[in-house]
């Protein structure tokens, strides 16, 4: 088997965007061109990950190891299980959306634009497949600067400010993870790899403190309630590309973080403080949902109804059983192609109108008519309509949860309603009427550039509510591993 | 009496002895050709340091030579560092020339009081005996005040420079105090004596510790440590730049051996009394220079509050080899290599980060204030990633060296068992970052307000990319460094 194909889908993107620097901004086409090439590039070296898996096995595969810092014993070690596979095909393919976005409507610097997203793309594809504390956390880490760029430099009108508040926020979280780290490095006798780490016997009391650290680093990047206000900032400022990487990748980085870390290295920290963990999940869901109902911009809007979305991932996890867990890992990849999906909509309409405001739109449907129908698609999956893949996920949560305790489930629950709800009535109001202004009645419909973006991400959607099958297939094995490990005691 | 004299071995002090007898040749050169060919001195005083970096590689061995009755000592350590301070010599010396020039500053004194600044240097690091240790001090520090006053028509330049003899001059007191009573204490004056003393258990406590207050004081007052930190923003602020850069880069490395050398190498018997004293100096720098770095508007005074937290960050790991009183030897080669990667590290994003400011400054200009890289991603969008590196490297973020040097000092930190202290550490480093990411932001979310096109000489621009490559690539390929600095401890320990 090929073992090369991880360093490939990190360095691919990442080798690639140094010419892309070096064309520089005034040569256009070729740096669009250049961009879509190696941003497809890295995407076709992910393809095998997939093809070449095997869904039943539960150890790591396509493992690459070898030594990096030698003092402290690093290790360059990457590998994937069914957990994080997806997630590298779903960053990669999103990339690639992603520079087609920024196609015409980037017009400063577009050369730094693109190759800062091909950079973010190499480094997420690190964390998903770092299987060192070290590694992932140096991915973990570097992966902030792109984006305070691509907030700062390319954002709206208090996009300093964004920035700022999205860097020293995702700091603050993954400083104490270091501490965590080292901590652990020193007690497993020398060995920053996860995996030993995994079987690393500990104390309650260490367990919970590392618990917290990691809950810190993780639960602003999710993120949770309280510590989620950098994100309604964050994606309203970024540029349309810099919201679907956030909303699509980003917040799946602390997501996978509780599985990766969290979980199985601390259980019992895990099981002992999860009726906190299901309470931050349900406010995030239930009230992060009414939040979402008052907004008045459409961005702002669709960046609380991930919070809300996010809550359902974090609620799967710490209900301990597996129909939640893997329904938690088809809501996250799922909310990747929805909340994408949603963030380009209104970037399309942002685009034409140069207004995010709900009140300024109206009867989009009569002069957008392709756009409308995709855009009613998209907030029908983020409603959680059955036979799209928002529903898959939800569904299994609820299932899991109500499995665990009737009425988490019922709580839970009520987001198909909340959901509904926020997302139809900005529907209502800014497709469907009369046509609202003279500026509505002077828009003009998708081209075959944009059309090509959506569309790809419809079929996605469609595809994975109709048959979900061979994204589940791949888990089953890694999150009955992952079970094993959360469901022994380390004591 | 002549039958008794003992040629000592001059060969460990071979560099040295050939940086004195060149800056004879750099004097009388000067004074011959004068004015009309200073590149002249200039190329001597590289050539020198190259032939010096050439002897000192040649002649090391890996062996530990004491010389001149034991106050002298060649050994890997020392090797190492030499090596580290040419390199930084000379690369304050290629950034500088334009600047200099375009000041009337490149004065045949300037090329001279370089020369003795590194050679006392040089002594620092190789000292064996407090008095050595105390010689190179002076010569170093004395270079140091002429250079820092070096424009003389400079009202703020001089005041610096009084500021800072006024200040060096107490601290050197405080050191010579302290040198006497353990001294007194010990009736030794060499390190080795003084760490046998020690071990044997017959010097007496209380004098000792006495002794030992003072000697920390003027160790912190070299390095800028909180509370003996006061002299650093005036004089990073009030020297020209390319003296700033100086100070700011390898005296670090020569303050590092005097702190080893005599806590560690002299005084290890005392560890459990000067790790406290350390503690709080560690805590309180990387507090009080995150803190005020933020304040700033001048760049050379925020990188000066950045200096004093550094350094914090550094002694972080000194005083992390000692585990409540028990000494293992892999805990302290830990700990101590840590530290000198971190100072070794520092040195170079220091080096990088003066290097812009000399990039963007031109005749008659000084663009010392933060507004000065504002827009430098219009300007120059290569100049403007080298320092978009240095400032992340700074700020701890990987994939740059600053984050290993962090993480090394951390961990040892962590192992020595002071986990809440790496905590606060860390919290600081959050507070750090804000303006690190300012300088960031000035330099991609502005517009620019200065558009003059970047004058800088080649050499400038090419030493300056090199520097910004190689804070990257140290990141992204750390092995290498760690293993040398940790090698040079371990063999000289």
């Amino acid at each position: 088997m090929n073992s090369q194909l991880l360093s490939l889908a990190i360095w691919v993107p990442i080798l690639g965007a140094l010419p892309v620097f070096w064309i520089g901004s005034e040569r256009r086409t070729l740096v669009r061109w250049l961009s879509l090439a190696v941003a497809v590039a890295g995407f076709m070296v992910t393809i095998p990950l997939y093809t070449g898996f095997d869904a039943t096995l539960s150890s790591m595969q396509f493992v690459e190891q070898s030594p990096w810092i030698t003092r402290f014993n690093v290790q360059y070690l990457l590998g994937v299980d069914g957990i994080s596979m997806p997630f590298i095909l779903l960053n990669s393919l999103i990339t690639v959306l992603v520079v087609l976005a920024g196609w015409e409507v980037i017009e400063d610097k577009q050369a730094q634009y693109m190759g800062a997203f091909l950079i973010m793309s190499g480094l997420m594809n690190g964390i998903f497949s770092a299987l060192d504390g070290v590694l992932f956390y140096v991915f973990f880490e570097a992966s902030l600067i792109p984006m305070y760029i691509i907030i700062g430099a390319w954002g709206g009108p208090k996009r300093v400010y964004a920035a700022f508040k999205f860097f020293l926020y995702t700091l603050l979280g993954s400083l104490l993870m270091l501490v965590a780290l080292i901590w652990l490095f020193l007690e497993s006798g020398g060995s920053f790899n996860i995996l030993d780490w995994h079987q690393l016997r500990l104390g309650m009391a260490p367990q919970i403190l590392i618990f917290i650290a990691f809950l810190v680093s993780f639960a602003v990047k999710v993120p949770m309630w309280p510590v989620h206000t950098w994100l309604p900032d964050a994606h309203v400022e970024a540029p349309t590309g810099g919201s679907v990487v956030l909303a699509a990748i980003a917040l799946k980085l602390g997501a996978y973080g509780f599985v990766r870390f969290s979980l199985p290295i601390v259980p019992d920290a895990s099981h002992h403080l999860a009726p906190l963990m299901i309470a931050l999940s349900l406010i995030a869901v239930i009230y992060i949902g009414f939040v979402a109902l008052a907004q008045t911009d459409m961005k702002k809007l669709i960046a609380y109804s991930s919070i809300s979305h996010m809550g359902f991932v974090t609620l799967g996890f710490f209900i301990f059983n597996q129909i939640g867990i893997e329904g938690a890992l088809v809501q996250m990849i799922s909310h990747g192609f929805v909340s994408a999906a949603m963030f380009l909509c209104v970037g399309v309409m942002y685009d034409r109108m140069h207004s995010r405001q709900i009140a300024d739109y109206g009867g989009v449907v009569n002069t957008m008519p392709k756009f409308a129908a995709l855009f009613v698609f998209f907030s029908m999956a983020n409603s959680g309509l059955p036979a799209t893949s928002g529903f898959v996920g939800e569904f299994m949560v609820i299932l899991g949860a109500i499995k665990f305790n009737f009425w988490v489930g019922f709580a839970a629950a009520t987001t198909l309603i909340l959901g509904a709800a926020y997302t139809l009535w900005m529907v209502k109001r800014v497709v469907f009427g009369a046509i609202g202004n003279d500026h509505v009645a002077k828009l003009k419909d998708i081209g075959g550039r944009e059309f090509l973006v959506l569309g790809l991400l419809a079929v996605c959607v469609l595809a994975m509510g109709l048959y979900p099958f061979p994204f589940t297939e791949v888990m089953h094995a890694s999150v009955d591993n992952l079970l094993k490990h959360v469901m022994a005691s380390k004591l | 009496m002549l039958n008794n004299f003992v040629m000592p071995d001059l060969y460990p002090a071979a560099p040295e002895i050939f940086l004195l007898l060149m800056s004879f040749v750099v004097l009388f050169v000067d004074l011959i050709f004068g004015a009309t060919r200073r590149w002249m001195a200039a190329m001597l005083t590289v050539i020198t340091l190259i032939g010096c970096a050439a002897i000192t590689l040649v002649t090391a061995d890996g062996q530990t030579t004491l010389t001149f009755s034991n106050m002298y000592v060649d050994d890997l350590l020392s090797d190492f560092l030499k090596l580290m301070t040419y390199l930084a010599v000379i690369m304050m010396l290629v950034y500088s020339r334009q600047y200099m020039a375009d000041r009337s500053l490149n004065k045949g004194e300037f090329y001279l009081l370089v020369l003795y600044a590194t050679l006392g240097m040089m002594v620092m690091i190789s000292a064996a005996n407090l008095l050595t240790m105390y010689l190179g001090l002076e010569l170093m520090s004395l270079s140091l005040y002429g250079l820092v006053a070096i424009d003389r028509d400079s009202s703020r330049a001089t005041e610096a420079a009084m500021k800072y003899f006024v200040l060096g001059a107490l601290a050197s007191g405080l050191l010579l105090y302290g040198m006497s009573m353990i001294y007194g204490a010990t009736g030794s004056l060499e390190i080795g004596g003084v760490a046998q003393a020690l071990y044997q258990g017959q010097a007496e406590k209380p004098v000792l510790v006495f002794g030992l207050v003072f000697l920390v004081a003027g160790v912190a007052f070299k390095l800028g440590l909180v509370p003996f930190h006061m002299w650093i923003p005036d004089v990073y602020h009030g020297a020209p730049t390319a003296v700033t850069m100086f100070i700011g880069s390898a005296p670090k490395l020569a303050a590092f051996a005097m702190a080893l050398r005599l806590l560690v190498y002299a005084l290890f018997g005392l560890a459990v009394d000067w790790q406290k004293m350390l503690l709080i100096m560690a805590v309180l720098s990387i507090g009080l220079g995150n803190l005020a770095a933020i304040a700033q508007t001048n760049i050379k005074r925020m990188l000066a509050y950045s200096a004093i937290s550094h350094m914090g960050y550094m002694v972080l790991g000194l005083m992390s080899g000692v585990v409540g009183g028990q000494i293992d030897a892999f805990t302290a080669i830990n700990a101590y290599s840590s530290s000198l990667y971190y100072t070794v590290a520092y040195v170079l994003m220091s080096l990088g980060a003066f290097g812009m400011v000399l990039l963007l400054s031109r005749a008659g200009y000084e663009a010392e204030n933060l507004e000065d890289f504002k827009g430098l991603n219009k300007r120059s969008p290569w100049f403007a990633a080298m320092m978009l590196i240095i400032m992340f490297s700074m700020a701890g973020i990987p994939f740059f060296i600053g984050f290993f040097a962090k993480f090394a000092v951390l961990l040892a930190a962590i192992k020595a068992g002071y986990t809440a202290v790496a905590v606060v550490a860390v919290m600081f480093s959050l507070v750090g970052a804000f303006y690190y990411l300012r300088v960031v932001k000035l330099m991609y979310f502005d517009t620019p307000v200065d558009s003059a096109p970047i004058t800088a000489g080649l050499d400038l621009r090419v030493l300056l990319s090199l520097n910004g490559l190689a804070v990257a690539a140290f990141g992204l390929f750390p092995d290498a460094l760690m293993v040398v600095c940790t090698t040079a401890l371990m063999r000289s320990l």
